[in-house]
């Protein structure tokens, strides 16, 4: 294989290593930063299920951003997932919560705009209308879930200590489904601009063929993996804190709210199923983690009646969500103008 | 499946110890009631050294209880949101059962000398006393299984610590009006302010638990 296909991946890794690190902590922050779940534990479940949701499901958002632009040369793809990490990176060390998958979404367009490319405003607007809507649906997910269970708290009257024990089992299900989602949504962000160039050749053992695409989803939750083991515990531990005045059971309906509307966005087999009946499909594209626990959270506070939502953080928030499609592309348009004009490799 | 078979093992069976604490504050109320009863009767006979006894081994064995369920709950880091106030809940219920061997000593030691007058009014004071920690366990336990059922034995604890001080407070009166020396007089008033004390005890443990709930039904 040649070296120069590992060295482009590296960006795409480094943008998985960032994902594993920030996003994991949106899955188990609350469980380990209140101490109901081990850190190991945590960093066991979540890499293995981000991996099998990669592996499994991480094609139906991946589809979407290839639509949105199919860069076909790795150094504009080694580019662009650079663009998308950088972004992600300077914003997380600046302390605006940031997304992978605006940061990707934006260096995709960069690339679009530098190479004369038109971007694909119909799936551009799908893309736009479902991060309004991931946060709003988690936000009506989280409200049903917690009214259910407290309808059902009131009705078996548990021992309190039981209630934690099962509370418990719940975290990490729901940590487990979080990390499947996680991986199934958000790996077409991580590996996803790499898909087109075909940087692999498929692996043949008799009838199981493992292609170039699963290869790439393999290496990127690895990426994710690693990220989650060597830089989310600090994470998850100010996650938690931060969420602190969350009892863990909110904590429970906050990360399963979240973890159904990734799934919801990510499921091939829901997709087809609505179809199929006639219903009105789910967009498959890469929505935000944190975003989806943010608006779980606010879903919450308001069914709780809490006056403590503080407009300004939220505000911050939104000013964040808004800026990192526009700063990742800025950086992504020129980087590549240094990359084909300075080093001269052909990035289209 | 093994570490959550024993986490269910371990939580059945801190949930036991968290029930027989609160059916040892129940029994010691009981035995209490039945202590006083018999010391107005006969004074400190036989009967009355086995029910001290009784409520003696009773606070030893909820102290025991105690010490378990905080090593518990903290080795195993369980319910840490609310630990700290159900720690809080038990040592204060502690505290109300120490009262009810600390008085049924006095008694024991002190062998106050009850005119036959006010036998009936520290019988009622005593059972008044009794009725509030009876609700109040009733209380503490609603606050483990559904919080939202505490403000009404809560309620009911307020109402019967009211009734004591009213009964304590004709009683005090009565024993200053009538003829007997002053030292007699004293020490009965003492007797009364440390059976009434139990009642105040248990509004002050019914106070915290009325807000550990509320925090639990947030």
């Amino acid at each position: 294989m040649d070296p120069l296909v590992i060295i482009f991946l590296t960006s795409g890794l480094f943008l998985g290593w960032a994902l594993g690190a920030n996003d994991a902590a949106n899955v188990f922050g609350t469980a380990v930063g209140t101490k109901m779940v081990k850190f190991r534990t945590a960093a066991i479940i979540c890499s293995v299920f981000v991996i099998l949701g990669a592996l499994i499901s991480g094609a139906g958002a991946s589809h979407t951003l290839g639509k949105l632009g199919a860069i076909t040369a790795l150094p504009g793809a080694f580019m662009t997932a650079l663009a998308a990490a950088v972004a992600v990176f300077s914003m997380t060390k600046s302390g605006l919560p940031v997304s992978t998958s605006q940061a990707i979404v934006g260096a995709i367009i960069g690339w679009n705009i530098f190479s004369n490319n038109p971007t694909d405003s119909a799936t551009l607007i799908k893309i736009l209308t479902t991060w309004v809507l991931c946060p709003v649906l988690s936000a009506i997910v989280a409200v049903i879930l917690l009214k259910t269970l407290k309808i059902i708290g009131k009705r078996v009257k548990l021992h309190m200590i039981m209630a934690d024990a099962y509370t418990r089992i719940g975290l990490i299900f729901a940590g487990a489904f979080g990390a499947y989602s996680l991986g199934a949504n958000n790996i077409a962000n991580v590996v996803g601009v790499f898909i087109p160039a075909k940087p692999f050749p498929d692996i043949v053992a008799g009838s199981f063929v493992f292609s170039s695409t699963q290869q790439l989803f393999l290496m990127g939750g690895l990426a994710i993996a690693v990220g989650v083991f060597t830089y989310s515990k600090g994470v998850m531990m100010t996650v938690g804190g931060n969420l602190g005045r969350l009892s863990p059971t909110a904590a429970f309906v906050a990360v399963m709210a979240h973890s159904i509307v990734l799934f919801l966005f990510a499921s091939r087999g829901l997709e087809a199923w609505l179809a199929g009946n006639g219903l009105p499909t789910i967009p498959l594209v890469p929505v935000s983690s944190s975003q989806a626990v943010v608006g779980a959270i606010v879903g919450i506070s308001i069914l709780q009646g809490t006056t403590g939502i503080r407009w300004m953080v939220l505000g911050k928030i939104i000013a964040g969500w808004v800026a990192t499609p526009f700063v990742a592309g800025i950086i992504c348009f020129i980087g590549l103008f240094f990359l084909q004009n300075v080093f001269g490799l052909a990035v289209l | 499946m093994a570490p959550n078979l024993q986490l269910f093992s371990r939580t059945k069976q801190l949930e036991k110890q968290i029930d027989n604490f609160f059916d040892k504050l129940s029994e010691s109320a009981v035995v209490y009631r039945l202590a006083v009863r018999v010391y107005l009767k006969e004074g400190v006979s036989e009967e009355f050294e086995e029910r001290l006894v009784r409520v003696n081994k009773l606070e030893t064995e909820a102290d025991h209880l105690r010490r378990d369920i905080e090593t518990q709950l903290y080795s195993n880091t369980l319910i840490p949101d609310s630990r700290g106030d159900v720690l809080g809940l038990i040592e204060t219920v502690d505290q109300v059962m120490t009262l009810f061997e600390g008085s049924l000593w006095a008694f024991s030691i002190e062998k106050p000398d009850i005119p036959d007058a006010f036998r009936p009014g520290f019988k009622k004071l005593a059972n008044m006393v009794v009725k509030a920690v009876d609700e109040l366990g009733l209380g503490c336990r609603a606050f483990f299984r559904s919080p939202h059922d505490v403000p009404a034995y809560n309620h009911k604890v307020q109402l019967y610590e009211k009734e004591a001080d009213i009964l304590s407070t004709a009683l005090k009166r009565e024993i200053f009006d009538c003829d007997i020396d002053l030292s007699r007089k004293l020490h009965l008033r003492e007797f009364v302010e440390s059976i009434d004390s139990i009642a105040d005890m248990a509004e002050d443990v019914a106070d915290r638990l009325a807000i550990y709930s509320i925090k639990r039904t947030v």
